[in-house]
């Protein structure tokens, strides 16, 4: 008898399996009613986008990066920036690509 | 474009992340912004017992997570004595450097979760225990908590009998336990969230930290005023910012300007209902707080100097 266990989707797993993959399946962009627009002529670089988006969706670039996959449009990045170089546009653009969980793969 | 190059570096706090996009939280959520900081600075090397809570949902539904690091969830009464067993398999396993976090809101903390808490506490277990305080059982649909402010409206204190009772005083029920390291802090702050964090990794004992999170549908308000808000909580002196290192207190951050309350209060929708007196009554509590707090700093510092500690328990070594 082998020890090994095979998988090939959720139920075969072990019961105190920890998790086998991450939720960045999840393009959370289509929750979006409100988007915001980076003005690069405008930033000064003070990275305060970067530091409170709560969906980890403005990358540490300079200048910042917003990821529409999975901004939800919260307009926190527009509200406290100093300089006012994010400006909340209405409607949304959809995420690329299709929000489908993906077969667990081994652990990450 | 050289200049903004060197800003660029000048981030104040860490740059890996621990968390990622993807996972299930409200927009302008504050409790994702209080885990993203504090899991900045435990770094990888952590394992969290999380109960019933709002981040048992954000993380995602089994088997996916959004958080890079192992994640127990257990049942709500039970994150701090699972925290506690899940360090001593790390011991017997020899696993010394591995941090053992419990990570709940306020309600798994301070009503449901106090007696394990409590019991952590005790016995001085090496866990940190974070409370991500959001003042009411926002995951069910907020339900008032034992941490709900006076004054504030929730599904079970509606606006005609709003709560009528403070906020449990969660940071003096630890300090009463003589546990090595207390300390509150704010998710508008984030350089204070990662220096208090990576000084409780680093204490041996049983620490707690209380974070204020925001939560717009919660508080009834705007999404993106979830940063601006708890600031205002800070600097209004409603919500103190306090360290409590063996018994010495230490209020980490005193507002200069003297900013009315209602400025905090008046942003968020369950506070709506209330008068000018009952704002008032607001006023005085916050300001009786405020000189209480102080006066315990004076008096907890010196009795310091004095005796040399300030909380009846021996820390352990």
């Amino acid at each position: 008898m082998s020890d090994e266990v095979e998988i090939r989707g959720v139920r075969d797993m072990p019961a105190m399996a920890m998790s086998l993959g991450l939720m960045t399946y999840n393009k959370t962009g289509s929750w979006r009613n409100m988007t915001p627009v980076l003005d690069p002529e405008k930033c000064n670089g003070c990275m305060l986008c970067w530091k409170f988006c709560p969906d980890v969706c403005v990358s540490a670039d300079d200048p910042p990066v917003i990821d529409y996959d999975y901004c939800k449009g919260c307009g926190v990045c527009a509200n406290e920036c100093p300089v006012d170089a994010i400006e909340m546009i209405e409607g949304a653009t959809p995420p690329s690509g299709r929000a489908e969980a993906p077969e667990p793969a081994a652990t990450p | 474009m050289a200049e903004k190059k060197e800003k660029k570096k000048k981030l104040t706090v860490p740059e890996e992340e621990l968390m990622y996009s993807g996972h299930l939280a409200c927009q302008g959520c504050g409790a994702t912004i209080a885990m993203r900081y504090a899991l900045k600075a435990l770094g990888p090397k952590t394992s969290f017992a999380i109960p019933a809570c709002c981040w048992s949902v954000i993380d995602g539904p089994f088997p996916y997570t959004s958080l890079g690091i192992p994640i127990f969830h257990t049942a709500f009464e039970t994150a701090a004595v699972m925290a506690s067993g899940l360090k001593a398999g790390f011991d017997i396993m020899g696993k010394t450097d591995v941090t053992s976090v419990a990570w709940g809101g306020d309600g798994g903390t301070t009503d449901i979760g106090i007696q394990a808490l409590s019991g952590a506490a005790e016995r001085n277990d090496d866990i940190l225990y974070i409370c991500y305080d959001n003042e009411a059982y926002m995951n069910t649909g907020v339900q008032r908590s034992s941490q709900t402010p006076w004054g504030a409206w929730t599904t079970t204190t509606p606006a005609r009998h709003f709560k009528k009772l403070p906020k449990k005083n969660m940071v003096d029920i630890m300090a009463a336990h003589g546990i090595p390291y207390i300390a509150t802090s704010a998710m508008a702050f984030p350089e204070d969230i990662v220096k208090k964090v990576s000084k409780a990794k680093d204490i041996k004992g049983c620490k707690y930290v209380q974070i204020l999170a925001s939560c717009p549908p919660g508080w009834k308000m705007v999404p993106e005023k979830s940063i601006e808000v708890i600031r205002l909580a800070v600097n209004t002196r409603i919500w103190p910012m306090l360290e409590i290192e063996e018994g010495v207190y230490n209020i980490t951050r005193k507002p200069r300007k003297e900013i009315p309350v209602a400025d905090y209060l008046k942003l968020q929708g369950r506070f709506r209902h209330l008068t000018e007196d009952q704002v008032n009554e607001i006023q005085e509590i916050v300001n009786f707080n405020w000189q209480r707090l102080r006066w315990l700093e004076e008096s907890t510092q010196e009795m310091k100097e004095k005796y040399g500690r300030a909380t009846l328990s021996v820390p352990a070594g």
